[in-house]
């Protein structure tokens, strides 16, 4: 199953001028937990999506909010020259097709 | 920190950003059940550097004396404190001034004698060079490096105030905090932690509270009410059909957040990780749990803002599949014919790191740029920004002018003889966008102490006319 069928949003946004963030909420503990226990999610496996290096991705399981997040640095900074996205609001698409076990 | 035998602090997130729109009718019911204070953040650096470089806010003038108008109205009626924090999106003396102009005219107009405490919080350049002299001036994490040449190009440095300067407005009995850079959360911690309430909860409630709305499972128009307790709070959206729950408000927390549980304040950290939020009925949620830790030492955040240069744009696009075959090489083409030009232009009057071209190519990468993992796509139709960036106006107007040949004629190998590649949007086909900017500084100050950051005077809006300056 594709990571979108699990979740209720998933979005990205600007955390400061200097980065990035993303969440992937879900509307139901037993999905949320399904993707958890699944272990796609991880710093790793987003740094090979979005063609960054691993040790600068955090990424956290928030349990009580039903979400994962992951953070990155910005690789322009907010605004800067060459940045096509202000608010950084359109670059979560690659997520959704993450295949589920 | 002083103790009082208060029970409760109960407050108002009227907006998550002044200038929105408040919703009356859900101002008026929250202010039926007397509220201690009103508060609400009018900036924010998500707009972008622009309004921190130009000195302009990026909500409207009428806009925000309709809210202004409505929260000083409701304060001055109840006899309780508004608190506006980041006034006109930047916080640096231009915009806190001009907000201060717009409240002068809602006092007039509405026959209103208010006591304001206005504090500034733009800083002064050799005060900032100094900090760096004396190695106070510290980088987060990710951070453009920053120098001495840093200050001076900058346009306006603000640093970001705590509750300290707020509090120091509230004991000095103000009807309005008008305050420059603020933290958004301490705009609402700064009264319950004056009165002795833990930090951690306080600081919790303001961090949910200050985005408005937006903690509610769907946003819409409405108020957040707080009711801040010595063991827990209580969050509770006022406006039709808003609802929190213990998901909606745990989740608000991630909104815009790199961490979420550790968030930095001057004074320390606040740390969700062990907050509980629980169901109180159908609408509200009580929090609890949450902790701060006080840091050694005072750190207060720095925004910046340089000038990156003047811009001009060319937007168009390209529906030939050949040039869409060959788009890089293409572009590679069309580049060096422009620089070329430039040469010929400018001579030696203009060296190749003093100006800018920037290609944005929709319908391939122009979202994602180099974080874009799909290059296998063959698009049928490419939208295309140029954009020129040079150090007037007058040049980045020129290179654009340059530009449109090599954009119309660059020749591809599919095609034998005069071809035209690329479908101009506009005519003329270039934009001029005046001034752009960047953020300069991701830094936090280490002042020699909490006040020398920021200056506080209280005057009086509408009747009668006083002005004073508060000491530290």
């Amino acid at each position: 199953m594709k990571l979108v069928q699990l979740t209720n949003l998933i979005r990205s946004k600007n955390a400061g001028p200097f980065s990035l963030t993303f969440d992937i909420m879900f509307p139901d503990e037993q999905s949320y937990i399904r993707v958890k226990r699944s272990g796609v999610l991880s710093a790793a496996s987003f740094a090979e999506l979005y063609r960054c290096r691993p040790e600068t991705v955090r990424f956290f399981e928030c349990d009580n909010a039903l979400a994962f997040k992951f953070s990155i640095p910005r690789p322009i900074f907010q605004g800067d020259l060459g940045d096509g996205d202000l608010h950084g609001g359109q670059q979560f698409m690659p997520l959704l097709d993450i295949e589920i076990p | 920190m002083k103790e009082d035998h208060t029970e409760e602090i109960r407050f108002v997130s009227a907006i998550g950003a002044v200038g929105g729109g408040i919703h009356e009718e859900s101002l008026d019911e929250a202010m039926a059940q007397e509220p201690h204070f009103i508060a609400a953040d009018a900036g924010t650096t998500d707009a972008g550097p622009y309004s921190l470089g130009s000195g302009l806010s990026a909500f409207p003038r009428e806009m925000i004396k309709q809210d202004l108008a409505l929260m000083l109205r409701a304060g001055k009626r109840a006899g309780v404190p508004v608190l506006v924090g980041s006034a006109g999106t930047a916080g640096g003396d231009a915009h806190v001034d001009w907000t201060l102009d717009i409240a002068r005219e809602v006092a007039k107009e509405n026959d209103l004698s208010i006591r304001t405490a206005v504090i500034h919080s733009e800083q002064d350049k050799s005060y900032l060079k100094q900090l760096l002299r004396e190695n106070r001036i510290r980088p987060l994490d990710p951070a453009p490096p920053v120098d001495a040449r840093t200050i001076d190009r900058s346009i306006r440095v603000v640093g970001m105030m705590g509750v300290e300067p707020l509090q120091r407005a509230l004991e000095g009995g103000a009807d309005f905090v008008l305050a420059g850079r603020c933290s958004d959360s301490a705009l609402f911690a700064a009264l319950p932690i004056l009165r002795g309430f833990p930090e951690g909860l306080a600081w919790h409630a303001g961090k949910i509270s200050e985005c408005g709305t937006m903690a509610a499972e769907t946003m819409g128009k409405g108020v957040l009410f707080g009711t801040v307790r010595r063991d827990h709070f209580v969050i509770r959206p006022i406006g039709p059909g808003l609802k929190c729950t213990p998901q909606s408000v745990a989740a608000h927390s991630l909104y815009e957040n790199a961490d979420p549980y550790l968030h930095q304040e001057s004074s320390g950290t606040l740390d969700l990780s062990k907050s509980t939020y629980e169901k109180v009925d159908d609408i509200s949620v009580r929090i609890a749990g949450s902790a701060f830790i006080p840091r050694e030492t005072y750190s207060v955040k720095l925004e910046g803002a340089e000038l990156v240069g003047y811009q001009s744009l060319i937007v168009g696009g390209i529906r030939d599949r050949f040039v869409i075959k060959h788009l890089d090489s293409w572009l590679a083409g069309v580049r060096e014919r422009i620089e070329a030009g430039v040469t010929k232009t400018f001579a030696k009057t203009l060296s190749k790191n003093e100006y800018h071209l920037t290609f944005h190519i929709y319908g391939r990468d122009g979202v994602m740029g180099g974080m874009e993992p799909d290059h296998t796509t063959i698009p049928k139709e490419i939208g295309l920004v140029l954009e020129a960036t040079a150090p007037t106006q007058e040049i980045a107007t020129t290179i654009a002018l340059l530009s449109r040949q090599p954009l119309l004629h660059n020749p591809v190998a599919e095609w034998k003889g005069a071809v035209t590649t690329f479908a101009c949007l506009h005519n003329p086909a270039h934009i001029d966008r005046g001034p752009v900017y960047r953020f300069n500084f991701h830094h936090v100050a280490l002042p020699h102490n909490k006040e020398e950051m920021f200056r506080m005077k209280f005057v009086n809006l509408g009747n009668p006319v006083y002005e004073t300056s508060a000491t530290h």
